[in-house]
């Protein structure tokens, strides 16, 4: 997709002719993602028309689009039913203090469900709580265990053993952790969120772990050398050459985790039923209308749109933090 | 106590390898003058790297030692600079702050506007105050290792340590930075080891070649005083008998005393390997 955004960018710098015999040269290149995308919704329409489920006909490309729709608007009634509800408050409270100055005002929050804009929100915000905790526990492990070949010794049996543990497996372990643990009469997350942020931190932090501690051990021994000879503190080591010299490898890392850790959240939320674009999927799964398998075919696509632009964000993210300009990333 | 400056007695280093011990080096003996320049030269594989990098203190000697005016050297630290072969500037810093890494590190009472003195005069020395700004991998190879000498010398280092330091350069840039290194030590009279490959180099720059045979239990095999006259002059020297004298005496050395079987599978790098050198000479 960014290539042909690439290709596009390029034709705009050139002019009249070889402009079009650039743009006969380019047509491949920005033809073929829309070719694939066609030739998928074509083999999608065929194959769901032969596919009659218990709630029907499994959902073509138009019934998805016509739910996506669905959904934007219901989100939308959903919003004004919440405005129109603070309003009527809002005008009691007005009243009562007329009547009554001493009357301090109340405002109860909208309780309707959750929309599938809701439900998004929930689950970007938990990814990145997860993702955040993980990353700064794993980025500082990760160059322990690349500068100390001991600590290395020692994390290493602990890091092979935890790393391929299904997020299933943590679920009902953190669940009764966190709501042991986390006793509080006026909780500022809810338990359900903690719940998950952590379980997707359990599943994120490997990745960066291990690509850090690869990467910091790879350093050019020559810039480590520099270091020796000027004799940088450890510290001052760890800022002027290790960060730096590792960078590469520690976004590698943080780009997987973030990739896992979106994955590892939507099947958190299912089983937990913590709120997200997990439960969203299970709810509409118990409901089972008509309409539902349409309805998670939009949450399917939604879970892949964005989870790609996780991915984007985070090659923007280590495009700014690279020395290296230059370097190409993908 | 001049003669005292730096030491060299018995140094000898063994490597573990899963056969046991490999003796790399045996019985280097060295004495070295303040403002001395030394070269070390000998075959690949004969162990000047690892003799300079003992001195640097980045290897331990297993028997013997090393004293630097009077004190043993144990770790790598500023007074011992090094320059590497191939620069090793940190990609991510400019030339500047390069320097000012160094620098900072190693002056920690500068005032600020010492400290930009300091630096600039380091860079002037080895005439980069035009690319201050620049990335590493902006600038040419001749520039990177000007950058490298120009961090090493801002350490005011009692010795210079230099491996190859132009080994990986043309010609034609060597020969400027041989001409710029030359001037340096000229003005600055610091003790230097550098270790090359390249006969005419060591002859220009040095006042004593160090060489060593070769590996395994590598040792000096014979130390040629140069008795030129500074400053030295590469067209000058070009017909120089005396000059010509020297280059043989190492030439003698490496290649008849000390003549280098390679294995089969070396035989064709070593063969162009010389053939570059020989059109150096040339």
């Amino acid at each position: 997709m960014s290539k042909s955004v690439q290709a596009i960018s390029q034709i705009g710098q050139l002019d009249g002719k070889s402009k079009i015999t650039q743009l006969v040269s380019m047509l491949p290149k920005l033809l073929m993602p829309l070719v694939g995308i066609l030739l998928f919704l074509a083999v999608w329409n065929g194959v769901s028309k032969s596919i009659d489920t218990s709630l029907g006909q499994f959902p073509g490309p138009a019934q998805v689009w016509e739910q996506s729709i669905v959904l934007v608007s219901e989100h939308n009634t959903q919003r004004e039913k919440a405005e129109a509800f603070y309003e009527r408050q809002e005008v009691r409270n007005a009243k009562r203090l007329a009547q009554d100055e001493s009357y301090v005002p109340k405002i109860r929050e909208f309780t309707g469900a959750p929309t599938f804009f809701d439900q998004i929100w929930t689950s970007l915000y938990t990814v990145m709580v997860g993702f955040f905790i993980a990353s700064v526990i794993a980025v500082p492990a990760g160059i322990l265990c690349g500068l100390s070949k001991s600590a290395y010794a020692a994390m290493n049996p602990l890091i092979q053993i935890f790393k391929p543990v299904s997020p299933l497996a943590w679920l009902p372990l953190v669940t009764m952790v966190v709501s042991a643990l986390y006793v509080s009469n006026d909780p500022m997350f809810s338990k359900s969120f903690i719940t998950s942020a952590v379980t997707v931190s359990l599943c994120c932090l490997w990745p960066t772990l291990v690509n850090t501690a690869v990467g910091v051990s790879n350093i050019d021994s020559d810039l480590v050398n520099v270091s020796k000879v000027l004799r940088l503190t450890p510290l001052k080591h760890v800022q002027k050459i290790v960060l730096p010299a590792s960078i590469p490898m520690i976004f590698t890392g943080l780009r997987l985790s973030l990739g896992i850790g979106w994955m590892v959240l939507i099947a958190a939320e299912m089983l937990a039923q913590n709120p997200g674009l997990g439960k969203f999927v299970w709810d509409e799964f118990q409901n089972g209308s008509s309409e539902s398998l349409a309805r998670i075919m939009v949450a399917v696509i939604t879970i892949g749109i964005i989870g790609f632009m996780l991915d984007r964000l985070m090659l923007a993210v280590q495009r700014f933090a690279s020395w290296d300009k230059n370097s190409v990333l993908r | 106590m001049q003669n005292r400056h730096l030491e060299l007695s018995q140094v000898g280093i063994d490597f573990p390898t899963p056969k046991g011990p490999f003796t790399a080096l045996t019985d280097v003996n060295l004495k070295i003058k303040k403002g001395e320049f030394i070269s070390l030269i000998g075959h690949s594989g004969c162990g000047k790297s690892t003799v300079l990098n003992i001195v640097a203190g980045l290897h331990q000697a297993t028997n013997g030692g090393v004293i630097l005016d009077g004190c043993e050297v144990k770790e790598p630290g500023p007074e011992r600079a090094v320059v590497f072969q191939n620069h090793s500037l940190l990609p991510w810093l400019s030339v500047y702050k390069n320097v000012e890494l160094a620098v900072k590190q190693t002056q920690k009472g500068k005032s600020k506007k010492d400290t930009r003195d300091w630096i600039l005069h380091n860079l002037e020395l080895v005439h980069m105050t035009h690319a201050l700004d620049k990335l590493p991998s902006e600038i040419s190879g001749g520039m990177k290792q000007r950058v490298g000498i120009a961090r090493a010398l801002a350490m005011e280092p009692k010795v210079l340590l230099m491996d190859e330091p132009f080994g990986a350069l043309d010609a034609l840039t060597r020969a400027h930075l041989q001409d710029s290194l030359m001037d340096i030590h000229a003005e600055l009279g610091n003790t230097v080891i550098m270790i090359t490959h390249d006969v005419d180099e060591a002859v220009l720059l040095s006042d004593r070649i160090v060489m060593m045979t070769n590996g395994p239990s590598a040792t000096i095999g014979e130390v040629l005083e140069v008795n030129l006259p500074r400053p030295r002059d590469r067209l000058v020297l070009a017909d120089n008998p005396e000059y010509n004298h020297y280059r043989h005496e190492v030439l003698t050395f490496l290649y008849e005393k000390q003549k280098k079987v390679e294995p089969v599978s070396n035989y064709k790098k070593t063969k162009q390997k010389n053939a570059s050198k020989d059109s150096d000479a040339a």
